[in-house]
C-alpha cells in the first residue's frame, strides 16, 4: 500500500480512539476540575464498564444489538453507582484531601481490579457488535493525466467505528449541554469556580461531588462499553485508559473540559499515527515522557494559560 | 533511661533479635525475613522521602529497578562479580534520583506524585523496549556462580540471611543517624512548613533534593542486593506495583519513624503470604488496607505507638 | 550609613499595580515602621526585600550590595529575618526545635541549646520550651516567631504585623523588648497599633495604594494632614 492509503487508514482508526479517550478523560478531567482530586481507579471504571457490557450481553443472550443496547445504559448506571459508593464511604471521609485521595484511589483500583480478576476471570472476551459490516475507502491516484479512484486493497473500515466516532461526539455535546443549561451543571461550574463560595451559597457540595465522581466514572464506562466490540473485555485493560487520560487532561490543561477534549483528538490521532512509524512501547514512553515534562515546564497544560 | 540509651536500646536490640532469629526460625521464615529485610530496606529508602521530608512519590521502583538492573546488567553483560555490580548499581540509583529530582522537583504536592509516577512508568517501558539487552518482561536469572561474594555463596541460605541482615542493619542505621542530625532536622523541618523553613535560610530546594538522592541511593542498594541474593532481575521490579509497595509498606508501618518501614514491611508480607492460600489476587489485600489505612489509621502502626507511648520513637 | 536601600521597587500582578516605584533607605541601627491601610502594599512590598515576591521592576540594594536576583534564603543568609504576618511556625515540633531550626543556620553544636534559650527567655517563653509550638496560644505563637527572628541574630529583621492578636500586657513587653533591640538590629516594623509605632520607632514610612505617601519622624507623620486622609478616610 502506499503511504497515503495507510495514513488515511490510520487517522480513522485514530479518530477512533480518539472518540473513546475523549469521554474517558471528560471524565477524570470533570472530577479533576470540579472535586480538585485525582483519581487513579479512573481507569478500573473504564476495565468495569467492559466487563459489565459482557455480562449484560451474556445474560440477555439474544440479538447482540439488543445486549449491546442494554449494556450501553445498564453499565455506566452501575459503575456510577459503584463511584458515588465510593465518593460516600471513602473520599467524603478523608475530606478529600488530594494526597490522601491519590493513595486511597490506588487502593481502590487494586480492589476493583482483583475483585474482577476473582469474579470474572483472567481471559479476555469479545461483545458482540450490534452491526458491522465493511466498508471499502476508495483512493485516487494520478494515471496517464487524469485523476482516478480505485480501492486499494485492506483500506477498510467498518460501520461500527463510524458509529462509535459520532456516538462519542453526541454525549460530549450533551455533556457540554448539561454542564451549560441545566441547574446541575451550573451547580458543578459553581463548586469549580470557588467551593467555599458554594458552601456559603447553600450548594449541597457533597451531593454534587459525588454527582460528579459518578458522572466522571460513568462516562469512562460509557467509552469502555463503546469500544468493546473492538478491543476485549479484560480485567487488566484499564492502565493503558488511564495513562492516556493523564496525558491528556494534563496536556489540555487540567480541569479544561474543551482543552481535554482537543488534547483528545490531537493524541488519538498522534497515536495511530505514531505507532505507523515506531513501536507502540516506544511511543508511550515518549507519551509519559512528555507528560511528566509539561507538567514540571507547563504546569497550566500546553494550551492552557498560566495562572497567577 | 535516657532518651538516647531508650533510641539505642530499641534499634540495637532489634537487630540483635533478627540476627538471633536465624538460628530459630524454620527454614520458611528463615527465607521470608531475609527477603523482608531487604524490602524493608527499600522502605527506610522511601521512608526518608515520604516519612520525614514529606514528599509522597509513586516512581520509587525506578530507583529500585535502577539498582537491581544496575547490578543485574553488570553481572551479565560484563561478568563482574557482586561487590562492583553492587556499586554501579548504587552509582544508577544515586545518578537517576539526582536527574528525577531537579525535574520532579519543580513540582509539589500531586504534581510531584503524577511527575515521579510517569518517569517510573517511562523507565519501566524503557526496560521493556531495550529488550535485547534486559531481556524485558522475561528478565534474566544471575547464575549461582556469579554470586560468589570472595569465597561466600550468596545462595546459601545462612550466607544469604546474613547479607540481607547487613543491608538492613546499614539503612537502619544510616536513617537513623540521619533524622537525628542537622540535616535530617532540617528534612522534618521542610516537611512541617517548607516557606517558613526557607525563609529561616535554607535551600530547601537543594536540601531535598539531597533527601531524594539518599533515598534513591538506599532503595537502589536494596534493588542490587535483592537481584543479587534471590538471583532474578525483572521488569516485573520496575512496575508501578513496585512503587506503591513501599508506601503502602511505610504507611502501615508508620510514615516518619525510623523502625515504620520494617513493621509495616513484615506485616504485609505476612498478610500476602497468608491470603495467598485464599485467593491468587492477593493485592486485593494491598488495596484494602490501603483505604482502610487512609480512612482509620494514617500514622501507621508505630505512628499510633509514638502517638500513645512513646513519644520519643525517632 | 545605608543597610538596605530600594530604588523603584515595583509590582503588578495581572494589571493591579500593588507596590509603585518604591524608594526606601534604611540607615543602620534604625528602627523604621511601616505603615498604610490596608491594601497599601506592606507585605508585598517587605516580600520584595526578602525575595518571597519578584519584583516587577526596581532594585535592592543590602549592605551597598545588589541582591535583587538572590534567592529568600540567600537574602536570610546574608542577615535578614523575615517573621510571617500570618503566624508560620512548625506545629507539631515544640518551641526549642522552632527556634533551634532558627539558630542553626548561624551556630553549630553546643551552642544552639544556649541561643534558644536566651532567644525564650527574651520573649517570656522559657517555660514552654518543651510545649509543642501548635499547642501554644495565639499569642504565644507570634512570640515564638519573634524569638525565632532573634535567634536569628539578623542585621535587618523585618517583623510583618507581630502585635496583631497580642494581649495588652504582652504588646507592652513586645514594646520594651523593641527598645531593648534598638540600637544593636536594623528592624523594619509593619504595624497596625499606632501606639506601638509612635513608643518604638525611629521614623515611620507611610504607604498608600502603593506609593510612598510621607515619611518622616513619629510626631510629623502623626501631624501629616495626608496621612490623616489617607488613613482615616477623613480628608
Amino acid at each position: 500500500m502506499e503511504l497515503g492509503p495507510y495514513i488515511l487508514l490510520a487517522s480513522i482508526e485514530g479518530s477512533v480512539t480518539a472518540a473513546v479517550l475523549a469521554l474517558t478523560a471528560v471524565g477524570l478531567s470533570l472530577v479533576f476540575g470540579v472535586m480538585r482530586v485525582v483519581n487513579i481507579a479512573h481507569g478500573e471504571f473504564f476495565m468495569l464498564g467492559a466487563v459489565i457490557a459482557w455480562f449484560v450481553a451474556q445474560a440477555l443472550g439474544a440479538h447482540p444489538a439488543v445486549g449491546f443496547a442494554a449494556a450501553l445504559i445498564v453499565a455506566p448506571l452501575v459503575v456510577g453507582a459503584i463511584a458515588v459508593a465510593a465518593d460516600v464511604t471513602i473520599l467524603k471521609r478523608i475530606d478529600y484531601d488530594p494526597e490522601r485521595t491519590i493513595v486511597a484511589t490506588i487502593g481502590l483500583l487494586y480492589i476493583i481490579q482483583q475483585l474482577t480478576l476473582m469474579g470474572y476471570g483472567p481471559d479476555a472476551r469479545p461483545v458482540e457488535a450490534p452491526f458491522n459490516s465493511r466498508l471499502a475507502i476508495p483512493w485516487w491516484e494520478w494515471k496517464d493525466g487524469a485523476l482516478q479512484m480505485y480501492w486499494p486493497w485492506g483500506l477498510a473500515t467498518t460501520s461500527y467505528k463510524l458509529a462509535v466516532i459520532g456516538a462519542a461526539a453526541l454525549v460530549l455535546l450533551g455533556v457540554w449541554a448539561f454542564m451549560t443549561h441545566t441547574r446541575a451543571g451550573l451547580l458543578m461550574r459553581a463548586t469549580q469556580q470557588d467551593r467555599e463560595m458554594a458552601l456559603a451559597f447553600g450548594i449541597p457540595v457533597e451531593r454534587v461531588y459525588a454527582l460528579v465522581f459518578g458522572i466522571g466514572a460513568g462516562l469512562a464506562a460509557l467509552a469502555a462499553v463503546l469500544i468493546v466490540p473492538i478491543s476485549q473485555a479484560h480485567y487488566l485493560m484499564g492502565a493503558d485508559p488511564l495513562l492516556l487520560s493523564f496525558i491528556v487532561v494534563i496536556i489540555g490543561g487540567l480541569g479544561s473540559l474543551p482543552g481535554t477534549v482537543v488534547a483528545a483528538i490531537l493524541i488519538g490521532l498522534s497515536d495511530g499515527i505514531v505507532s505507523v512509524f515506531f513501536s507502540p512501547t516506544l511511543a508511550k514512553i515518549l507519551a509519559t515522557l512528555l507528560v511528566a515534562l509539561v507538567l514540571v515546564f507547563r504546569p497550566g497544560g500546553l494550551f492552557g494559560t498560566r495562572q497567577a | 533511661m535516657s532518651e538516647r540509651a531508650k533510641v539505642v536500646g530499641l534499634h540495637g536490640g532489634l537487630l540483635v533479635l533478627l540476627f538471633a532469629l536465624q538460628f530459630a526460625l524454620p527454614a520458611y521464615h528463615h527465607g521470608n525475613l531475609a527477603r523482608i529485610m531487604v524490602l524493608a530496606s527499600f522502605a527506610i529508602g522511601y521512608n526518608l522521602l515520604f516519612g520525614y521530608t514529606g514528599l509522597l512519590s509513586l516512581g520509587h521502583a525506578l530507583f529500585f529497578a535502577a539498582g537491581m538492573y544496575g547490578a543485574g546488567l553488570s553481572v551479565l553483560h560484563f561478568g563482574w562479580s557482586p561487590a562492583p555490580a553492587l556499586i554501579v548499581g548504587l552509582a544508577a540509583g544515586a545518578a537517576v534520583s539526582a536527574l528525577l529530582g531537579l525535574l520532579a522537583l519543580r513540582t509539589a504536592g500531586v504534581a510531584f506524585m503524577i511527575v515521579t509516577l510517569m518517569f517510573a512508568q517511562a523507565g519501566y517501558l524503557a526496560i521493556l523496549y531495550f529488550g535485547k539487552w534486559t531481556y524485558g518482561d522475561e528478565g534474566f536469572v544471575i547464575a549461582r556462580a556469579a554470586r560468589m561474594l570472595h569465597g561466600v555463596d550468596l545462595s546459601d541460605p545462612a550466607s544469604r540471611y546474613f547479607a540481607a541482615l547487613a543491608l538492613f542493619a546499614v539503612s537502619l542505621a544510616v536513617c537513623l543517624w540521619l533524622v537525628r542530625s542537622r540535616f535530617g532536622k532540617t528534612l522534618i523541618a521542610i516537611r512541617e512548613n517548607e516557606e517558613r523553613t526557607r525563609m529561616l535560610g535554607y535551600d530547601t530546594f537543594a536540601r531535598k533534593l539531597g533527601a531524594m538522592v539518599i533515598s534513591g541511593a538506599i532503595s537502589a542498594a536494596a534493588g542490587a542486593v535483592y537481584g543479587l541474593l534471590f538471583g532474578y532481575v525483572g521488569a516485573t521490579f520496575a512496575s508501578v506495583q513496585y512503587s506503591i509497595f513501599p508506601l503502602l509498606w511505610v504507611l502501615l508501618g508508620g510514615a516518619g519513624v525510623v523502625v515504620g518501614p520494617f513493621v509495616g514491611t513484615l506485616f504485609m508480607f505476612y498478610l500476602i503470604d497468608l491470603s495467598s492460600g485464599v485467593t491468587t489476587a492477593y493485592m486485593l489485600i494491598a488495596g484494602v488496607v490501603l483505604v482502610l489505612l487512609t480512612l482509620f489509621a494514617p500514622q501507621g502502626l508505630t505512628g499510633e505507638l509514638r502517638r500513645r507511648l512513646w513519644p520519643w520513637l525517632p | 550609613m545605608t543597610l538596605l536601600a530600594t530604588q523603584g521597587l515595583s509590582k503588578h500582578f495581572a494589571g493591579l499595580q500593588a507596590v509603585r516605584g518604591v524608594d526606601l533607605d534604611l540607615p543602620r541601627g534604625e528602627v523604621r515602621a511601616l505603615i498604610g491601610p490596608n491594601g497599601a502594599g506592606k507585605t508585598t512590598l517587605v516580600g520584595m526585600i526578602c525575595g518571597r515576591i519578584a519584583p516587577s521592576s526596581g532594585t535592592v540594594h543590602f549592605d551597598g550590595r545588589d541582591i535583587t536576583a538572590l534567592p529568600a534564603h540567600r537574602r536570610i543568609n546574608l542577615g535578614m529575618a523575615y517573621t510571617f504576618q500570618i503566624t508560620s511556625v512548625f506545629a507539631r515540633l515544640d518551641a526549642a526545635e522552632n527556634v533551634a531550626l532558627a539558630a542553626r543556620r548561624r551556630v553549630r553544636g553546643e551552642g544552639v541549646e544556649a541561643v534558644v534559650q536566651e532567644a525564650l527567655a527574651r520573649v517570656g517563653l522559657a517555660d514552654r520550651a518543651a510545649t509543642l509550638a501548635g499547642d501554644l496560644s495565639y499569642g504565644h505563637q507570634r512570640l515564638l516567631e519573634i524569638a525565632m527572628g532573634l535567634a536569628q541574630a539578623p542585621r535587618l529583621l523585618i517583623l510583618d504585623e507581630p502585635t496583631q492578636g497580642l494581649a495588652e500586657s504582652e504588646i507592652a513587653a513586645f514594646k520594651s523588648l523593641i527598645r531593648d533591640l534598638a540600637g544593636g538590629a536594623t528592624i523594619l516594623l509593619i504595624e497596625h497599633n499606632m501606639s506601638v509605632v509612635m513608643e518604638t520607632a525611629n521614623r515611620v514610612t507611610v504607604l498608600n495604594a502603593g506609593e510612598v505617601l510621607a515619611e518622616g519622624a513619629p510626631a510629623e507623620i502623626r501631624a501629616d494632614k495626608a496621612v490623616q486622609a489617607a488613613y482615616l478616610g477623613t480628608g
